[in-house]
């Protein structure tokens, strides 16, 4: 439809309010308490316009344009004079408290209030009284509290306990002493509290971490970078300055993580500037273990040209540095960095997945799912942001039914809360130890893992009875699996979300089962499986089999092993793991960081993190993303893997003359060595991409303030940084001045939109796809017309042993992931390990909570946790904490009373 | 002149008010067996329709059509609530009190009459927390009214059922807002909602609503016991019925009388409220209560009807006005007023948040002596910026029409406070503006 603004017409699309369609039509209108993610809710009053009856009409009536829907024809007035006036008083009005403490605030330079006032013209102060002023509260070692800044758009709250499911942020007090806070001081217990300092518009909610090492957001060097914790893959801009990454904040993308990122992510970038990383190439037993590239070099080239060559892979490092060691040591000696179970069951989701008769359903698609089943998925622990937009399905569907009830817009955020009361969409919530979605699911079930694939299976037999059905089950069993195959059938895009949590496989075929009978009829279904790592997908797309298998090869003796970015004590027991090592007589390692892996390694080898990289990942649905260095490290020995692993390789062959491959050109390479790779480097802006010959400039521009450089030891600029090779970015703020491709944005900027809420110049329409979108390269491809393949082996119902338990890993959100337990803020949000157990286990070992027993195998004890509802004959170990053990997950263990 | 009062007939002073036996006797509940009986939902809703029935909570609207609009028949969501907004917190008004406190089966009456014709299944009488007095008869009333049969299930077996509870509030001026109080009802923030949607589709808990005012229930029996034509006859202009009208301020009797609606100001404020005190002079008058409009002593002859007071300036309102005399400082008591809606405030949208405390920052200074005439003038600016639309509710605004009628009507009194550098009246000293 069209609309006139200011007397021009625009087209609008139906359904969205006015201030939707000024920003769509690229109208600089200024908004607080409206947000894309969030709807309208007409608070603050700064989005106001003058709406006309007709051409005629003159007087207009001014309206909040968040509120009023477009129509038609209609004909508003975003320049006329008394709205104008108002949105300055509106400023004014927020202004006779805010303090004028810019030039000492965090969200200086990025602030949507500042932008938002210079937008008004609102400039010289009439109110001359006392400013309000609030006690600040200690909200743990994520967000700072600055709550004189608060201008009171209620986003916070609204984000915190609306959209995030949080309860502990609430407001309080009334008239305009109203405060947003806890209750009392204490840490956040959202674990997307961080999201908190992007939906402020101003410094209330700031980024503690980043206040550690404060830089102004024209101050940092930026590139587009992937999330490495865990396997969802959100898109992130970090942030640079002398050296040490200083942030990480949400890089828009509407099919991943949209406007949000979980504080796992956005807080656990600290490792970058661990005192813990390898800077330089070091040659263990050498008088002087520091070694320069050339020492090291001569080295490798003797180690390399060992006969039992093997190469172990890792689910963290990007396709290229895998793709590199493969290479390097071939195809039949590259094995990938996890155990035998975890490769087992990331190949069978691999081959479901290749099968194409599923759709692999992106976060976007879970959003707006009309009926989710999580089946064993501990996905709140495992992959937060998905566990964010199960959320979002339940709250959605609700809302949509609700607004269809009345016929209310979908923005009319308020209206359609109250109408949806507490109702949500469907969602069965099936786990081993209950998640905190529990409380947002219709269904819920906490069951062993053989136990949650029966009734996965019970639900796939209700919805095609061509399945089999269970032998022997239980009537409660059937009557949830009918509760939930009934739900099933009446939703018009359910997700099923399962993955490794349950170390099981029935449980992922179960998944597979119900998706695909759901399809039989209509094409349907799709289905999310989440995996333990940034590439895990990648790495199991190379087919490589686990580094177990190497004791199956005959001349597992004397192995000169090559470990990329791998701790191969985190994947493997620690029994495993030493009996690995000692077949080694060599070991070379490439990491970032030192842990148990790199202290075996006679050869250690300093490798980039994501932020001094260069790399691909694909994500647990098969979406292939690029990122970009931010920075090359002050210490000149660290490199991306695939560099040395490049020079290596020429090392290997003898080649004295030969160039190392650039990352395309490896790219080239592995699509078409693997071609199940085609067409990933459609996912990497081209290192030889240039818009009129010029760079895409790292940095903000000339005029944003920055100061120089390296502004810390000289004012006048330095000669910028070279890559080595070519890059499509550049590491200044010399380059191309327009717009960059928004998928490959730097950071997000627009003339009078220094805040991250600029994006929206980048999208097409607010919350919506970007300009010039590229197409994400997915690897898995819909065959709608190929017949699904049905597994049909149901387990037997699990049968507690006696004496023996299953072990089964308990993940936590903020603690499970390597990396980002080197952060120190995350360390201290760290729980203390346990083992949890049933109540009857419980008192059958005479134990309670907190006593210590311990784990065969395994060698450390561990504090009791009883569990009500956990099922008999079944442990849960905490994973993935600095210094837990890792067991043989899915495996039987003994259990005796320190 | 003798007139029918209606609505305080069985309301005497020194009497305890008429227990459900007495009320019976005294032709009470007949109109409840009459409409269950007799009459169906939407006879009812046409009856009061008829009638012309105002609301009395100040807005003003045709009870009947604002009923008309809840979803009626099989497919209707339940349950569907009637509330009575008994939150009587207009400074100056004290009209619901004397109903509350004088008869209090006849609110209820007036209640299951509405609930029925809206098919309700619940009500709830939203009562200010000062109404201690009331608070405990209404409660005895309605285990009363359930002992009876009045309330609970298959009321005089009619197959129709209705629950009555009473909730108190906490004391917020904000919850006398239709919107702010089925929120407060919910137990959530009483901060207001955008309409539409409006209460009659998604009120209470997202389902079919009416809020109706005290006064404007307890003319409900008499209009289904009298007839539309009756209640109209009551009436001295075309807004249907008798009013209570309250006088407070300076006068020699103030109080609330019933007397048939469009009664002239002069009437009730020379023969009810017996003119002025001694020595003094009036100078304006709150017809409505404190968010209304100042009317002068030329507006004396005015008619109090909707229509009537509208066209002098101001609201009828709730119908209970303060009358402000000559030896009162007009910057002063706008001041009052405005510290009270300032601290009233809910806090949801920015102009009336922050701009009210601002509003009575400037008055304060005035009264204080450091106030100018850029002062002034930023009153003038924010009568109209905080206007209707601007803000989310109608708080603000109200708050605005004393203060700009102020402006209007005794110019020179703010005048004087900045040129004067000071109070020119008599009067103690006023305190901090915090709250």
């Amino acid at each position: 439809m069209t609309i006139y603004i200011d007397n021009k017409p625009y087209e609008a699309k139906a359904g969205k309010n006015l201030l939707e369609a000024c920003l769509a039509a690229g109208i600089n209108l200024p908004y607080f308490c409206w947000h894309p993610s969030l709807g309208s809710v007409g608070a603050c009053r700064q989005c106001a316009v003058k709406v006309f009856k007709d051409e005629k009409d003159t007087q207009g009536r001014l309206v909040m344009s968040c509120m009023e829907g477009v129509r038609d024809g209609v004909r508003i007035g975003v320049e006329e004079a008394t709205a104008k006036a108002f949105r300055e008083q509106v400023i004014e009005w927020m202004m006779t408290n805010h303090p004028h403490d810019c030039p000492v605030c965090d969200e200086g330079g990025s602030c949507h209030l500042q932008d938002m006032t210079v937008m008004t013209g609102h400039d010289y102060r009439r109110y001359h009284y006392k400013k309000r002023t609030y006690k600040n509260q200690y909200l743990g070692p994520l967000i700072n509290h600055e709550m004189n800044r608060c201008i009171q758009c209620y986003r916070c709250v609204r984000y915190y306990h609306d959209y995030a499911g949080g309860d502990d942020l609430n407001v309080f007090a009334a008239h305009n002493h109203v405060y947003f806070g806890r209750d009392k001081d204490g840490v956040l217990q959202s674990p997307f509290s961080g999201n908190l300092a992007e939906v402020c518009p101003t410094g209330v909610f700031t980024d503690k971490t980043l206040k550690e090492h404060y830089t102004r957001k024209w101050d940092l060097t930026m590139a587009p970078s992937v999330c490495t914790h865990c396997s969802v893959g959100c898109n992130i801009t970090a942030g640079e300055r002398y050296g040490k990454l200083r942030c990480v904040v949400n890089r828009y993308n509407e099919e991943v993580n949209g406007y949000f990122l979980c504080d796992r992510g956005r807080f656990g970038y600290e490792f970058v500037n661990s005192e813990n990383r390898v800077t330089q190439p070091l040659i263990r037993g050498r008088m002087s273990e520091a070694v320069s590239e050339e020492e090291l070099m001569h080295e490798l080239s003797v180690l390399l040209s060992q006969q039992k060559l093997v190469g172990i892979g890792s689910a963290r490092a990007s396709l290229e540095s895998n793709f590199a060691l493969r290479q390097l040591v071939g195809a039949g000696n590259f094995y990938a960095g996890i155990s035998e179970t975890e490769a087992y069951l990331t190949r069978l989701i691999v081959q479901v997945m290749q099968e194409g008769t599923l759709h692999s359903a992106s976060l976007k698609d879970i959003e707006q799912a009309d009926a989710v089943i999580v089946l064993g998925e501990d996905v709140w622990n495992t992959a937060p942001m998905m566990a964010l937009a199960v959320r979002q399905a339940a709250m959605k569907t609700a809302a949509n039914n609700a607004a269809a009830q009345l016929s209310l817009p979908a923005w009319h955020d308020a209206a359609i809360k109250e109408l949806v009361q507490t109702d949500k969409g469907f969602l069965a919530n099936i786990t081993v130890a209950g998640s905190p979605i529990d409380n947002i699911a219709q269904v819920t079930v906490h069951a062993v893992p053989d136990d949650i694939a029966r009734l996965g299976f019970a639900v796939a037999h209700e919805l095609s009875n061509t399945l089999p059905a269970l032998a022997n089950a239980d009537e409660k069993l059937l009557q949830t699996a009918r509760q939930i195959a009934a739900a099933l059938q009446q939703s018009k895009h359910p997700v099923i979300v399962s993955g490794l949590s349950c170390v099981n496989s029935a449980v992922i075929r179960a998944a597979f089962d119900i998706a695909a009978a759901l399809n039989n009829t209509h094409w349907k279904a799709s289905v999310a499986y989440v995996l333990p790592e940034c590439n895990s997908m990648g790495l199991a797309l190379m087919q490589a089999p686990s580094a177990e298998r190497i004791f199956d090869s005959s001349n597992a003796n004397d192995m000169t092993a090559l470990i990329l970015e791998n701790d191969l004590y985190r994947y493997l027991p620690q029994a495993t793991a030493d009996a690995f090592f000692s077949r080694c007589s060599n070991v070379i390692a490439l990491d970032s960081i030192h842990n148990n892996t790199t202290e075996k390694a006679q050869v250690l080898i300093p490798a980039a993190t994501f932020a001094e990289a260069d790399g691909s990942m694909v994500n647990y649905e098969g979406r292939t993303q690029h990122y970009y260095k931010v920075f090359i490290p002050k210490e000149g020995h660290i490199k991306e893997s695939f560099h040395w692993l490049n020079s290596m390789r020429i090392a290997k062959n003898n080649r004295s003359n030969g160039h190392g491959l650039s990352l395309d050109e490896l790219l080239h390479e592995a699509e078409i060595e693997m071609p199940v790779f085609e067409g990933v480097h459609d996912a990497m802006l081209s290192p030889h991409y240039s818009i009129h010959g010029e760079h895409i400039p790292r940095e903000p521009h000339r005029y944003s303030g920055r100061t120089a450089m390296y502004a810390n030891l000289n004012v006048s600029e330095q000669k910028p940084l070279q890559e080595e090779g070519e890059s499509a970015f550049g590491f200044t703020m010399e380059g191309f001045k327009g717009q960059p491709p928004a998928d490959a944005a730097p950071f997000f900027w627009s003339p009078g939109w220094n805040s991250g809420q600029s994006v929206t110049k980048y999208q097409q329409e607010p919350g919506g796809a970007f300009k010039g979108h590229i197409p994400a390269v997915q690897l898995f491809h819909d065959k709608v017309d190929k017949a699904p393949v049905f597994f049909k082996d149901i387990p037997e119902a699990f049968v507690a042993r006696k004496q023996k338990w299953l072990v089964l890993p308990q993940y936590h959100v903020l603690a499970s992931g390597e990396l980002s337990s080197y952060t120190k803020a995350l360390a201290s949000l760290l729980p203390e390990a346990c083992v949890v157990l049933s109540e009857t286990d419980a008192a059958l070992l005479g134990v309670r909570d907190g006593d210590k027993i311990r784990v065969h195998p395994g060698t450390t004890a561990l504090p009791v946790k009883v569990h009500l509802s956990l099922a008999n004959g079944v442990v849960l170990i905490s994973a993935g904490l600095p210094g837990t053990e890792v067991y043989n997950w899915g495996d039987w263990v003994k259990i005796e009373k320190e | 002149m003798i007139y029918e009062r209606p609505l305080t007939q069985h309301i005497h002073i020194n009497r305890q008010p008429l227990n459900l036996k007495e009320y019976e006797a005294k032709g009470g509940y007949a109109a409840v067996r009459k409409a269950v009986k007799e009459m169906t939902p939407q006879e009812v809703q046409k009856a009061v329709q008829d009638s012309n029935l105002k609301g009395r909570g100040g807005a003003g609207f045709n009870t009947g059509i604002k009923w008309s609009f809840v979803p009626m028949g099989s497919d209707a969501p339940h349950p569907k609530y009637l509330i009575c907004n008994a939150d009587e917190m207009e400074p100056g008004t004290f009209k619901d009190r004397l109903l509350l406190e004088g008869n209090p089966h006849q609110l209820l009456e007036g209640m299951i009459l509405a609930a029925y014709a809206i098919q309700a299944d619940i009500s709830y009488v939203f009562l200010r927390w000062a109404y201690k007095k009331a608070a405990a008869l209404i409660k005895q009333s309605i285990a009363e009214a359930y002992a009876a049969g009045y309330l609970g299930q298959n009321i005089l077996n009619s197959g129709w059922s209705l629950d009555m509870h009473l909730h108190t509030g906490v004391g917020r001026y904000m919850c006398g807002e239709e919107t702010a109080l089925l929120n407060a009802l919910e137990g959530k923030r009483a901060t207001p909602r955008a309409k539409p949607p409006f209460p009659q589709v998604s009120g209470l808990f997202g389902k079919p609503s009416i809020v109706n005012n005290v006064e404007t229930l307890c003319c409900i029996p008499h209009i289904i016991n009298n007839g539309a034509d009756w209640f109209k006859k009551l009436s001295f202009t075309e807004d249907a019925g008798t009013k209570l009208y309250g006088v407070s301020g300076k006068v020699k009797r103030p109080g609330v009388w019933e007397l048939p609606m469009g009664t002239t100001m002069r009437e009730l404020l020379e023969e009810h409220a017996g003119g002025m005190r001694n020595g003094l002079m009036m100078r304006g008058v709150l017809p409505g209560g404190a968010s209304t409009d100042f009317l002068t002593p030329a507006h004396l002859d005015t008619r109090l009807d909707y229509q009537s007071v509208a066209i002098a300036g101001s609201r009828l309102g709730t119908g209970t006005m303060i009358v402000m005399d000559d030896a009162t400082c007009p910057v002063g008591f706008v001041h009052n007023l405005q510290h009270f809606f300032a601290q009233e405030s809910c806090g949801w949208c920015t102009p009336c948040r922050e701009g009210l405390p601002w509003v009575e920052k400037i008055l304060l200074s005035l009264e204080h002596g450091e106030g100018t005439q850029a002062d002034i003038d930023m009153l003038q600016m924010h009568t109209q910026l905080l206007g209707p639309g601007n803000t989310f509710c109608a708080l603000a605004p109200g708050a605005m029409e004393p203060l700009q009628s102020a402006l209007k009507y005794f110019m020179e009194d703010f005048e004087r406070h900045a040129h004067e550098k000071g109070c020119p009246y008599v009067h103690e000293a006023v305190a901090s503006s915090e709250w």
